[in-house]
């Protein structure tokens, strides 16, 4: 595996209107990992995250400053187009958004939306997105039932096969889990550590214990700033920060 | 002491309860009296012949056939204007229009016109396609008039049916990279288009009972054939039921009636579309 | 089954446990050869293999306490984790020991010992017998395995007696004899420790598959 970044991040500043809400942020994220963001509600991390794949822009009062690298594009040059990017860099919401359409519609929507037109090959990626996203001994016999009749931790799995199958390289996940129970949790953490073989993975999550579980490492945002960054294992057993002690520790404010 | 509140409360709420339950029941018995005094008097009359007659100066002899063929070309040149050209402005409001003053300053409009008395787009209507545009009495200055009446109630739903779908479904679809056309297209009008159906056919069950716009654009009461193109005069059953209410002999009265509950029939109808629509509409998609 | 990542650290601890297991018992078999054959070379090397017991411990211990910062295991998990920490203290306390006699073996300098070796193979064997099965025990997580390994320690504490009254007797008899005894006793007594470890981690067995802290040998040594 070779450890190179898929973002290079640096000087990021972000705010919506007159309010800043992230601060000179600067970060390097690896490839073939998993990175998890956690820190207090409103503290940046969602968006953040979002910034990735520039699903802020639908914000009319979102500004952004500083530099987004992803694998040598600038994500937020004048000439690149938003569309392009969101196809390499897919993302999974908090609450499980299945398309009220079948199984396999909503998977072949982002194939469709891009002129793959042939059953066979749709056949073949339905099977294997599915595949991966541990779903299709669930639902092979059901492909065209409705998305929606399925249970939520289904149905999320579901959303991040219809990520997978327009092959991005990227995944973000913006608290998968926080409408799951915990053994759909745990269905999707196990997903998670899966997927890092062939993606890389960021996720925001209000849980850090589920940071602590799945990631490789971890970034600890509170009122806007990176406040740490570091190796899992380090920030859980050794962090360097005050502040991020007194946060995965329970001793916050 | 709190007892004594308590007891009072009860008595309140029981007051309440039942000067609600006297208003509803006014409302029915008043609409049931209505409904029993036309049918009592109109049901007798509708046959066949009925139907198929020309309106007649011999009550026993006139019968309803061009004002409810004008009624049918009317709605359906009504809803092929205005279903387009509504849905059309609802989305470019909802989805595209950048959020500025002037956006702003036609969506009050929208909402102001959908309160303007009937009449004033009869008389539009009477100016701009009678005169100006040179369609005289027509259908299509007729269709084009309703038109007019209906568009602010069909662009306002369209909008709302619009509103109405998830934000995570957008999210959904432009996370796979797809386009914002591809996103209404695909994702958003079909959740959004029972609602908007909905909507449609119940503005066009009000165009169909509008009788003001249509006698100040001219409409002709009286009419001895059918229509053959959308530049022919015409007559629809308001019109009728108006001419044959003003006349004195008690035979038209009766055809009123009967014309009414044909009327009535074809509105049901399409409110019991507008329900399927909706029932359908709420089953297929929970979140 | 879910959360396969952290079954497999849980296994992969076990596993390392048992190595470092084998680690100490090969030390305390050695240490005892090198005495018996006045093999200072290999003693030396015992004394040197110290260290690296003692890095698997710390190695251990970290990755430990990173699976409960990480994983957060309850229940059993979180017994055979804190079993674990015990366990691998008493490991690295019997590889001390049998450093110990390595260091004897050292000090007698290839003099002749004062008695052939009759009694202390036999406590060597009962208590690298013990520790095998009590790892034995740890990974089938049987409780009674544990608790009869606990009554042999009684076996390995008579022996002990036996050494000591014989050395007592060697001494009285011939005080030129003192030092080489003397070397003997604590050799002796290093045995006895090490049984008395492999006890605790029976204990340690017996709280991870129950639940409860108790004493399973009580005998009256």
């Amino acid at each position: 595996m070779v450890e190179n970044n898929v973002f290079d991040i640096s000087a990021l500043n972000v705010w919506y209107g007159e309010k800043q809400v992230l601060k000179d942020i600067n970060i390097e994220i690896k490839a073939n990992c998993v990175t998890a963001l956690i820190g207090p509600s409103g503290c940046g991390k969602s968006t953040f995250l979002r910034c990735l794949n520039r699903m802020n822009d639908f914000i009319p009062e979102f500004h952004l400053e500083g530099k987004i690298i992803n694998n040598g594009t600038d994500l937020y040059a004048q000439k690149i187009d938003p569309i392009e990017i969101r196809r390499d860099i897919g993302m999974v919401f908090q609450k499980p958004n299945p398309f009220p359409k079948s199984v396999y519609k909503n998977i072949t929507f982002g194939l469709n939306i891009f002129g793959v037109k042939d059953t066979e090959k749709l056949d073949k990626i339905v099977e294997d997105s599915l595949r991966k996203a541990a779903l299709w001994d669930e639902v092979k016999d059901d492909l065209n039932r409705s998305a929606l009749s399925f249970s939520g931790g289904q149905q999320q799995r579901l959303c991040i096969a219809r990520a997978i199958a327009v092959n991005p390289k990227v995944i973000l996940f913006d608290e998968p889990c926080s409408a799951l129970d915990p053994i759909a949790t745990g269905k999707i953490e196990d997903l998670i550590t899966e997927l890092k073989k062939d993606y890389t993975v960021v996720i925001v999550t209000h849980n850090m214990q589920q940071a602590a579980r799945i990631s490789d490492f971890t970034g600890f945002f509170m009122l806007g700033e990176l406040a740490e960054f570091d190796k899992t294992k380090k920030i859980f057993t050794d962090p360097s920060n005050k502040v991020t002690e007194d946060y995965i520790t329970g001793r916050f404010g | 002491m709190s007892k004594g509140v308590l007891s009072k409360n009860k008595r309140n709420s029981k007051v309440f309860k039942i000067l609600s339950l006297t208003a509803v029941f006014i409302g029915f018995i008043a609409l049931g009296i209505m409904l029993v005094d036309i049918f009592i008097d109109g049901a007798g009359r509708i046959s066949w012949d009925f139907l198929s007659n020309f309106p007649s100066r011999r009550p026993g002899r006139a019968g309803i056939l061009s004002a409810l063929v004008g009624t049918l070309w009317m709605m359906s040149l009504t809803a092929a204007f205005s279903f387009p050209l509504g849905l059309g402005a609802g989305i470019y409001l909802e989805e595209y229009a950048r959020k500025n003053w002037f956006t702003k300053l036609v969506e009050i409009n929208i909402s102001n016109l959908a309160g303007v008395p009937s009449i004033i787009y009869g008389l539009l209507g009477l100016g701009i396609f009678v005169r100006v545009c040179g369609f005289e009495r027509s259908l299509l200055s007729g269709a084009l008039t309703l038109t007019l009446l209906i568009l602010p109630i069909i662009i306002t739903t369209t909008r709302e049916s619009l509103k109405a779908v998830p934000k995570s479904l957008r999210e959904a679809s432009y996370a796979l990279g797809a386009t914002q056309w591809q996103t209404v297209y695909s994702q958003i009008l079909p959740v959004a288009m029972p609602g908007i159906l909905t909507g449609t056919i119940l503005a066009l069950s009000r165009a169909i009972g509008e009788t003001a716009p249509l006698i100040a654009i001219g409409a002709l009461t009286y009419i001895a054939f059918l229509p053959h193109g959308v530049f022919d005069p015409f007559t629809v059953l308001p019109i009728q039921v108006f001419n044959w209410i003003s006349r004195p002999q008690h035979g038209f009265a009766i055809n009123a009636a009967a014309a009414i509950i044909i009327l009535l029939l074809i509105t049901l109808m399409m409110n019991s579309v507008a329900i399927y629509l909706r029932r359908k509409f709420q089953r297929r998609v929970k979140w | 089954m879910t959360r396969k990542a952290y079954h497999k650290e849980l296994r992969e601890l076990e596993k390392k446990l048992l190595n470092m297991g084998a680690m100490a018992v090969k030390a305390v078999e050695g240490s005892v050869e090198a005495l018996s054959n006045n093999d200072i070379k290999a003693a030396k090397n015992i004394i040197l293999n110290d260290h690296f017991i003692n890095k698997e411990r710390f190695d251990i211990e970290e990755e430990c306490l990173l699976v409960i910062a990480t994983q957060q295991p309850v229940a059993t998990d979180l017994r055979s984790l804190a079993a674990i920490l015990s366990v691998i203290t008493d490991l690295e306390r019997i590889a001390d020991h049998a450093e110990g006699i390595a260091k004897i073996c050292v000090m007698n300098n290839m003099k002749p010992l004062v008695k052939p070796l009759i009694d202390i193979p036999k406590m060597t064997e009962k208590a690298v017998n013990m520790l095998q099965e009590c790892l034995t025990a740890f990974v089938e997580r049987d409780i009674e395995a544990a608790k009869m390994i606990c009554d042999e320690d009684d076996v390995v504490d008579d022996l002990y007696n036996q050494v000591y009254k014989e050395c007592i007797m060697l001494m009285i008899d011939n005080p030129k004899v003192i030092e080489g005894a003397t070397f003997l006793l604590w050799v002796a007594h290093n045995l006895e420790r090490i049984a008395d470890r492999v006890t605790n981690i029976a204990e340690r067995v017996a709280f991870m598959v129950n639940g409860k802290m108790e004493e399973l040998n009580t005998s009256n040594y």
